[in-house]
């Protein structure tokens, strides 16, 4: 009984919201302050249950005060709200910007350009390659701005332009693959999981 | 108003029902399809099929349900063919509702069709938050990171993680993902820093980003959007919902491309036309 009660909701709120598609109304409206509050209730009890409980409480009680120090700087990103203490939200947020971009340097160094200058170092000995060392050098050549882009210099820009191109286009293509799957998957949900039309 | 004033002006609504036909007819009129497997996918399938049976698989579930319609399908194809293997599975999430996603994937794939034993053939270690944090700590200890099951049991009860300490004792890594953290996360640190295995699944609409690693071999291989799911089901030969979906993504791919097309001949037409009239 509880399936078929969550099924008839779902299928109401998915059309509730494809309804939008002809034109807005209340319907639409519904749904949407629904998926807003539901949204905010859950991550609520999710960065309680997860973050804060098991992160601060639980080692505060076992008597590892050290986590209290989070605890203090959860605080302070807090502050922003109130503008007469606001700036010691910037204390945290520097904190953990730097905290981040020091823990990501190393790593990211490591795994992405050094791995993707040395995938690029390749020999001029089959099309695949020649194709990937040309876009690559004319890709940076157009990102490089401190020579005008005219003459040769330009030219290369420009077939690096035809290279971003080709990858945007390939980056929509993937969306628009995505957005259909989507789509396929709420429409099976209404005809197999609702109506009972097809398996 | 001729024919190309008529496709100049076509109202959206129109767009939107052509689409939602193009979706629909080959749900209720199935059409077979040939599915290519791409190399990314047989690199995968194949990594996964070069493990010796009892090796330890660690398979993350970084998505949530707003992703399922495309990862999903994948989840169950890669399950059944590490089951089918004989591989043992240590399920985990980075995302909070992966964590139930494997629990319903183990429910239809683990117990119902290879009848395999939880603690001894696979475990659900649940969520952890914290992202790139916790795959660098599980890189020491993955007990002391998931001390417990997702139910709340201590994780030396159970026989399948008697051995396992760290990643020294896990042959390979797939990611199922739909954003950060994921796949991006799982080479910066297992592969890059601990020369683990990775490969994966994704969303069509983070696929492209993660080509460059295929390349570097920082990936073994990777699974894009419902077509890669398609792709492993026509692998483990188990049609799944990915295939039966294919003639639908055919379909409005198609009408999407006539689409594009028409819309650049308009373009290009009244451009003609407004250069003749200046």
């Amino acid at each position: 009984m509880t399936t078929i009660i969550g099924a008839w909701i779902a299928a109401a709120l998915t059309l509730f919201i494809f309804s939008f598609l002809y034109k807005d109304n209340p319907f639409y409206k519904l749904a949407e302050h629904i998926f807003v509050g539901v949204s905010a209730g859950y991550w609520v009890v999710y960065e309680v249950r997860n973050v804060v409980i098991p992160n601060m409480i639980e080692p505060v009680s076992q008597g590892r005060y050290i986590y209290i120090v989070s605890g203090i700087m959860g605080l302070m990103m807090l502050t922003r709200v109130l503008p007469k203490i606001g700036w010691l939200s910037r204390w945290a947020i520097a904190f953990t910007v730097g905290m981040t971009s020091g823990y990501f340097l190393v790593t990211y160094l490591q795994s992405h350009a050094l791995e993707q200058v040395r995938a690029t170092l390749l020999p001029l000995n089959s099309p695949n390659n020649i194709l990937i060392i040309v876009g690559v050098l004319t890709a940076l050549i157009y990102f490089f701005f401190s020579k005008e882009h005219k003459g040769v210099f330009g030219k290369t820009a420009k077939v690096g332009i035809w290279f971003l191109m080709i990858a945007f286009g390939a980056s929509f293509g993937y969306t628009v693959m995505a957005r259909v799957s989507l789509l396929i998957g709420r429409m099976h949900f209404l005809l197999s999981d609702w109506l009972r039309l097809i398996d | 108003m001729n024919l190309f004033d008529r496709l100049k002006n076509i109202d959206r609504r129109t767009i939107f029902v052509l689409i939602a036909l193009s979706v629909l007819i080959p749900l209720f009129v199935p059409i077979k399809l040939r599915i290519h497997v791409s190399p990314p996918a047989q690199g995968l399938y194949d990594a996964i099929d070069r493990l010796p049976p009892g090796s330890n698989v660690l398979m993350a579930f970084d998505y949530g349900p707003s992703t399922m319609p495309e990862v999903y399908p994948m989840t169950l194809a890669i399950l059944r063919h590490v089951f089918s293997k004989d591989l043992k599975v240590i399920a985990m999430a980075l995302w909070p509702e992966g964590a139930s996603i494997a629990q319903d994937a183990f429910k239809t794939v683990a117990e119902d069709e290879f009848h395999k034993l939880y603690g001894v053939d696979y475990i659900n270690l649940g969520f952890k938050a914290g992202g790139l944090v916790v795959i660098q700590a599980m890189g020491t200890s993955i007990p002391a990171i998931f001390p417990t099951d997702q139910a709340g049991r201590p994780v030396e009860e159970f026989p399948i993680m008697k051995k396992v300490k760290n990643f020294d004792e896990i042959e390979m890594i797939v990611d199922l993902s739909a954003g950060d953290p994921g796949i991006r996360h799982w080479v910066m640190i297992a592969q890059a820093r601990y020369q683990k295995k990775v490969g994966g699944g994704c969303t069509a609409v983070s696929a492209p980003a993660f080509y460059p690693y295929l390349q570097t071999g920082q990936l073994v291989g990777l699974l894009g959007g419902l077509m890669g799911a398609a792709e492993y089901e026509a692998l483990v030969k188990h049609p799944g919902s990915a295939i039966k979906a294919m003639p639908s993504q055919a379909l409005s791919h198609a009408v999407i491309i006539i689409l594009i097309l028409i819309g650049n001949i308009t373009f290009f037409v009244e451009r003609r036309r407004s250069r003749k009239q200046g």
